[in-house]
């Protein structure tokens, strides 16, 4: 295997991994409310933001972590009590261009609250990259697909053993049915998208470190998200999984290999691809409409 | 029926027509040409919005190729900007038509990110091909002739931009009546009873993405004469947003509504320059708010208030 491959894997796996995070957010969201959420993206650079900013305030770093995640999570909460639930049983328009002015909304509150210059988070563990069969792995990296397996492999335990986690996903297949057996879908969907939103803002200061945070990263990463949850499969878990590392792998091949000034459209082309011939993603469910 | 539509379209001309009377400076022009052109483009989309029921997250894709091609054919190659309009128009139609058919297969959210896609495919690639587009900063076009004269002055481009408004309205208003515009309406409503129906759904649908595709084009090949200069940022998903919801926020499937939107939303960042900072904020919460209480749009909501007003003893 060729240095140069290995670099290439190994940065898509990187970005892949936090595209992987957002997807989760999107699969969530949509899987306990059947909203799309373009305000994804925002709360992954609320919480690049929010850590920088704390950060430079002299909070030691984990505080300012916990406290932008915090941040995010409440944020996901007030979207979904004043934003989603007055508007539920309108249709698809009209959800979808309520996100998208939501997002408007926080990019605005951003450069208000915070300013409009690229900030960058000092790395968790130093910056002396490390140097793998001849490609080089920043030790930020590693933390990013670390961080990102446990938070995998704890949103799997949450959904198949808790009772909150098997509530939302009794939600996601039917929400009469759930509601039926004594679920409160409201507390349910505000957990879904506080887990999101929190979701995001994890990815959002794994990545700063590498590729920096301003009050816009959120657009490119949340439709990039989309993107990967849709390529995977939207509403799958593993799918969105699947979908980001994917799509962050062939988004790092195509730049290094085709052509990196087109790299961003890349993804855009992977999905009409998907739409076109594969719109239930690689792992999603077959849907099938009511007339 | 009939009267009704004719008044509408009387009351437009009317209004551009006396408009002129409030408009003090060169300032006031340009607003009022920016809000006829994003007009033209928004009674388009609304043919494909509210009165086919689909969406389209691309549109200012088609804009911005609009406006490019003219730029570009009249700017690097000398031809004459009508010609250049045509030729720009027609490769947004034939593009639209082959984009149209696997598109327009997909409903809800698939087909927002599907034309969202487009979108953002179509902006990059005009951003990054400096060479013919002048990249990131944009390039100069020249002026409009018409006959050999140059079209340039802010009061000269407003008569041409409210004839046309009224024009591209009377158009849209023809097709929602005719059995094309039924057919669409009776496919908003259920594909697949339009399709019992005997309708052609998919040619239908693609037909109105066409025309919306053009109506946009055109609007954007004079908006880059008009202004001389074009950027990538009027090609942005962005503005797509704006278009879109300058059309829900006016009334979706109301035609004096997508003008209406349009008007409000051009001026509203105009007005809110002296708030610069806060323009975003204030844009995403009038979206937010407008489609959580007034999910029907501005003038259907405000036309049944006032048949309701008009019921109450």
């Amino acid at each position: 295997m060729s240095a140069q491959f290995l670099q290439f894997l190994l940065a898509g796996l990187t970005i892949g991994a936090i595209y992987a995070l957002v997807a989760l957010g999107f699969s969530i969201i949509y899987n306990a409310s059947q909203v799309i959420n373009f305000a994804q993206g925002e709360f992954v650079m609320v919480g690049g933001m929010c850590t920088v900013w704390l950060g430079n305030a002299g909070w030691p770093l984990p505080a300012a972590i916990a406290a932008a995640v915090l941040l995010a999570a409440l944020l996901g909460l007030a979207l979904e009590r004043f934003a989603v639930e007055p508007a539920r049983g309108a249709s698809v328009v009209t959800l979808i261009i309520i996100t998208i002015g939501a997002s408007i909304l926080l990019r605005g509150l951003a450069t208000l609250v915070w300013d409009k210059k690229i900030h960058a988070l000092k790395p968790f563990s130093g910056e002396a990259p490390i140097q793998i069969g001849g490609a080089t792995l920043l030790p930020q990296s590693l933390w990013v697909l670390g961080v990102t397996l446990v938070v995998v492999l704890l949103l799997s335990w949450f959904f198949g053993r808790t009772l909150l986690g098997k509530a939302l996903l009794a939600t996601s297949h039917n929400r009469l049915a759930a509601q039926l057996v004594g679920i409160s879908v409201r507390r349910v969907l505000l957990v879904a998208f506080s887990l999101s939103a929190a979701l995001g803002a994890v990815a959002g200061i794994l990545i700063a470190p590498i590729t920096f945070t301003a009050w816009d990263v959120g657009v490119m990463l949340g439709l990039k998200g989309f993107a990967a949850a849709i390529l995977g499969g939207m509403g799958s878990g593993p799918g969105a999984v699947v979908g980001g590392l994917a799509l962050g792998i062939i988004e790092a091949m195509g730049a290094g290999y085709l052509s990196s000034a087109y790299k961003d459209a890349l993804a855009f082309v992977i999905i009409l691809a998907v739409l076109f011939f594969m719109p239930n993603g690689l792992l999603g469910r077959r849907s099938v409409d009511r007339v | 029926m009939a009267s009704s539509r004719t008044a509408g379209l009387a009351a437009l001309a009317a209004v551009v027509a006396l408009l002129p009377l409030a408009l003090v400076n060169n300032y006031h022009y340009e607003v009022a040409i920016l809000v006829g052109l994003n007009a033209i483009v928004c009674v388009g989309l609304n043919l494909l919005i509210g009165y086919a029921g689909q969406i389209s997250l691309g549109h200012a894709g088609f804009f911005g190729l609009g406006a490019y091609g003219s730029a570009i054919l009249t700017a690097r190659y000398g031809w004459p900007p009508l010609a250049a309009l045509l030729a720009a128009t027609l490769a947004v139609a034939l593009l639209a038509l082959a984009i149209g058919r696997p598109i327009l297969r997909l409903r809800g959210h698939y087909l927002a990110m599907a034309t969202l896609g487009m979108g953002v495919i179509i902006s990059i690639v005009i951003t990054t091909e400096d060479r013919y587009t002048g990249g990131p900063d944009g390039m100069s076009v020249p002026p409009l002739t018409l006959a050999g004269v140059a079209l340039t002055g802010e009061r000269p481009w407003y008569w041409v931009v409210g004839v046309l408004l009224v024009l591209a309205v009377w158009l849209a208003r023809n097709l929602i009546d005719s059995p094309h515009g039924r057919a669409l309406r009776a496919l908003h409503g259920s594909e697949v009873a339009a399709e019992v129906g005997g309708i052609d759904s998919a040619r239908h649908k693609v037909r109105v993405f066409v025309i919306s595709a053009v109506y946009a084009a055109v609007a954007g090949s004079l908006a880059a004469h008009y202004a001389g200069f074009i950027t990538p940022a009027k090609v942005t998903f962005f503005h797509s947003i704006e278009l879109v919801t300058m059309v829900v926020f006016g009334g979706m499937a109301s035609t004096f509504g997508a003008v209406v939107g349009a008007a409000v939303l051009t001026t509203l960042p105009q007005a809110l320059t002296v708030f610069k900072e806060y323009e975003m904020v204030v844009f995403g919460g009038v979206m937010m708010l407008t489609m959580i209480f007034m999910p029907k749009g501005l003038v259907p909501t405000l036309a049944a208030l006032a048949a309701r007003l008009g019921k109450a003893p």
